[in-house]
């Protein structure tokens, strides 16, 4: 019954969606004030009933309803509870649910907001958006169905979820992961309702901007939390695959970079209107492509993808029907937009276009090696597959001359810099910059050519920023000029040096690991960069569903212990599934790694010890750059937030 | 022509000039980094050039892996049914390596045609199990799957 109510208001949700999606429009041609008005109840609507059948997953879920084909995919009585709710969102149709669920809540969200915006803005907002949830509802109840029964054949126990999902990562990542994707249907929604309105000022940018920030903080959240959840259960000790599953997150953020880049300008000197009409539809369009690469399975398989004739046809339908619609619209509109205003070759314009150009190079770069594998499958069977060296080989220069883009960028004004005041903020931080690296050039034992271009980039942005600071307070002097600063210039300096310190990390992760695999019997010990490893043995756990064979593994340092390690064998019976979890001590400076291979007899086994050098800052830099998004995003300028809170508060108190 | 139209032209030739560059970039760089996969019948019939990166997949010939007992060298076959190969790889293997499973191999042939493997890829979740391996697999596991419902549960 529960499962038959779920589905029931997932098809009531959408009947408000249709409706939220052709009556505000009209309601905004004609300027009626009731049918525009309508969309602000309709999201409530939407927000209801999706939360209602999002409650019934979860209920059939946490009951162990096995007869709900989903239920018994993905879960099992035995497994405990916060992964038996979480497995809403382990596969394809949960997945969906939660995508559609988050859009109801943007939706309310910017429904919130709407006394700033003009009635006729909103409603197009709320009706565009509502089209998106119709897109995803229609997928929801015609090929995926969460809800479907196998009532002829019902299992007696499910078939477990994924061991792998089995890891707190799977209980935050996908929720704040899908909060980005899905945030930057907001700023889409603008676009288009700007569009279609004919009014594309320096309003639509500011309205847009906080909407797209905090999209674009939380899409930064879930993909760190996405590479520290693979850096901590793979066993491989990697943070970063470049598979086509992370590549399908990674566009989005890089292009939401350059999108919440662009706005700025746009909002602040009325510049490169069309460009950032482009990037938001852009963004989003990766970001619906990257859940559809995800979650539909065409990764899996081109062709099962292809020849299921339901759910292939209406996604690749509805990726066509957004991305076409919005850039045909776009073309039509784009010559409507003609900016007069001139900037000077050497201004912070330039250096965002800079920027802009960067960002969308590498995200273009990633798309090309993420789909080519695939289309080529589709086309010509010919089988594939692209490796890391082409990722890193396009993308690791990308970012290094984004870093003196940075810099740069920080260091110039609006409109016109001076090419001699520039030079005169340059030349000492490019001094001071060099003579560092030289110093560590200099340090090295074995000259590393990429950790002194890193030391050398890192130094020039850091400097620059602080730089920064001391020329923008020149005139007021730095204590009291500091306070003046501003929030949204603290977001961008925090967001500015979180990009360093991830770089940074992920420069010296990469060249300074180490790593050594060997066959250990107990008592033994391995030594790698003078650090012992010794093995002391496994023994026998028990865990809710599975079995583990816990290892005991010490790291001594002339004599001293540094650190004592857990890596674990897992094994899940109910999938005669077999997992690695990594002993990892974290640090500052290092990370100790220890991952259980294969038991070779004995007592023995194969054993792989890792130290990685701060690989917990690229994760920290991320985190910062996420921070710095969201501090630029509840700027008191955009009086978002704090309209919204006030509001919210009056009208529907309990809610919010 | 006006120096702002000659400001544009001239930004536009810049963008054309950066994104073709990339564009060059990235496919010379596609070229020389596709691995390209290959079945045990292709490698026997002398499809793939020596000493070339390649992937090799299929499943994992039942018995045939041997280990070195002093160290983590070790070798196995893999077959496609028809044909197989000889693959050896030292270090540890994936958690879902297990003979009578789909496996793809990373690594170059020699003129025996055994695969020296860098990297053992075996089913690891649908979201990391490499596509081809997936077609092996799934002719393979059809066999002992629990009752698989009407739809694909397509993860």
């Amino acid at each position: 019954m529960i499962p038959e109510l779920g589905l029931l208001s997932l098809i009531l949700a959408l009947c408000i969606a249709v409706m939220q999606a052709i009556i505000p429009l009209l309601g905004a041609a004609y300027k009626d004030p009731q049918w525009m008005g309508l969309a602000k109840s309709a999201s409530w609507g939407q927000l209801t009933f999706i939360t209602f059948s999002f409650a019934c997953l979860g209920y059939s879920l946490l009951t162990d309803d096995f007869s709900v084909a989903y239920v018994a995919h993905n879960s099992n009585s035995l497994l405990p509870w916060y992964y038996k709710f979480s497995a809403i969102w382990a596969a394809h149709e949960g997945s969906l649910l939660l995508w559609v669920w988050i859009l109801s809540f943007w939706m309310t969200a910017v429904s919130l907001s709407g006394k700033q915006l003009p009635e006729s803005m909103l409603a197009r907002v709320l009706a565009v958006m509502s089209m998106i949830s119709i897109g995803f509802l229609l997928l929801l109840i015609i090929t995926s169905n969460p809800f479907s029964r196998l009532l002829l054949n019902t299992p007696v126990e499910g078939q477990d979820l994924n061991p792998l999902l089995q890891h707190i990562g799977l209980i935050f990542h996908p929720p704040i992961l899908y909060t980005g994707y899905v945030g930057f249907s907001v700023v889409f929604a603008f676009a288009i309702a700007a569009l279609l309105d004919g009014r594309l000022d320096g309003a639509w940018a500011r309205w847009s901007r906080p909407w797209t920030l905090t999209a674009w903080a939380f899409l930064g959240m879930g993909i760190t939390l996405g590479s520290w959840w693979a850096y901590a259960e793979l066993g491989w000790g990697s943070w970063w695959f470049w598979d086509p599953v992370e590549n399908a997150s990674f566009m989005p953020w890089l292009v939401g970079a350059a999108l919440i880049h662009s706005l700025v300008a746009t909002e602040k000197r009325g510049t490169f209107k069309s460009w950032t009409v482009l990037m938001a539809i852009a963004t989003f369009s990766l970001s619906l492509l990257g859940t559809f690469l995800v979650r539909s399975g065409v990764l899996t398989s081109v062709h099962a993808f292809a020849a299921d004739p339901a759910r292939g046809v209406f996604v690749l339908t509805f990726l066509l029907l957004v991305i076409g619609g919005s850039l045909t619209l776009f073309a039509v509109r784009a010559p409507t937009l003609k900016s007069h205003i001139g900037f000077g070759l050497l201004s912070r314009e330039t250096l965002l276009l800079v920027n802009n150009v960067l960002l969308t190079v590498a995200a273009g770069t990633i798309l090309l090696g993420t789909l080519y594998p695939l289309i080529l499958d589709a086309l010509i069977g010919t089988k594939l597959s692209v490796g890391p060296p082409y990722f890193n080989f396009m993308f690791v220069p990308t970012m290094a001359l984004l870093m003196i883009a940075v810099a740069i960028g920080v260091l110039t004004k609006w409109k016109d810099t001076s090419f001699n005041k520039l030079k005169h903020l340059l030349t000492p931080i490019l001094f001071i910059s060099f003579f560092l690296a030289a110093v560590v050039a200099m340090l090295q034992q074995r000259l590393n050519l990429a950790a002194v271009s890193c030391v050398l980039l890192a130094s020039i942005v850091i400097l620059a920023g602080v730089r920064d600071i001391f020329d923008k307070t020149r005139h007021r002097g730095l204590l009291k000029g500091i306070a003046g600063l501003g929030r949204s210039y603290w977001s961008m300096q925090l967001a500015h040096l979180g990009f360093v310190v991830c770089a940074v990390g992920a420069v010296l992760a990469t060249i300074g690991s180490s790593e050594r695999e060997a066959r250990m019997v107990p008592g033994s010990a391995i030594e790698l960069e003078g650090y012992y490893f010794q093995f002391e043995g496994t023994r026998q756990s028990q865990g809710p569903n599975y079995i583990s064979d816990l290892g005991l593994v010490k790291v001594l340092r002339d004599g001293q212990e540094v650190a004592v390690l857990h890596p674990e064998k897992r094994i899940y019976p109910t999938r005669q599934s077999v997992m690695t979890e990594a002993g990892i001590q974290a640090g500052f400076i290092r990370d100790y790694f220890v991952a259980l291979g294969e038991p070779l007899g004995g007592g023995a086994w194969a054993v792989r010890v890792q130290i990685k050098p701060f690989v917990r800052w690229i994760w920290f830099g991320a985190l910062m750059m996420a921070l710095g998004g969201l501090m630029a995003a509840s700027d008191g300028r955009y009086r978002m937030l704090s309209r919204l809170r006030s509001f919210g508060s009056r009208a529907f108190g309990t809610q919010s | 022509m006006t120096p702002i139209r000659k400001r544009r032209l001239g930004k536009i030739f810049l963008l054309v000039c950066g994104v073709s560059t990339a564009l060059g970039l990235a496919l010379t760089a596609l070229q020389e980094n596709i691995n390209l996969f290959f079945t045990p019948s292709q490698i026997i019939a002398g499809e793939v050039p020596e000493g070339i990166f390649i992937r090799a997949g299929g499943l994992v010939e039942k018995g045939s892996l041997v280990r070195t007992t002093d160290s983590l060298e070790l070798q196995f076959s893999i077959t496609d049914g028809d044909r197989n190969i000889l693959v050896k790889y030292k270090g540890i293997l994936p958690d879902l390596f297990r003979e009578g499973q789909g496996v793809v191999a990373l690594g170059k042939l020699n003129q025996d045609k055994v695969l020296q493997a860098d990297q053992i890829l075996a089913k690891h979740d649908e979201n990391y199990m490499p596509p081809e391996a997936a077609h092996a697999l799934k002719e393979a596991s059809a066999a002992n799957q629990l009752t698989k419902p009407l739809e694909d549960n397509g993860k």
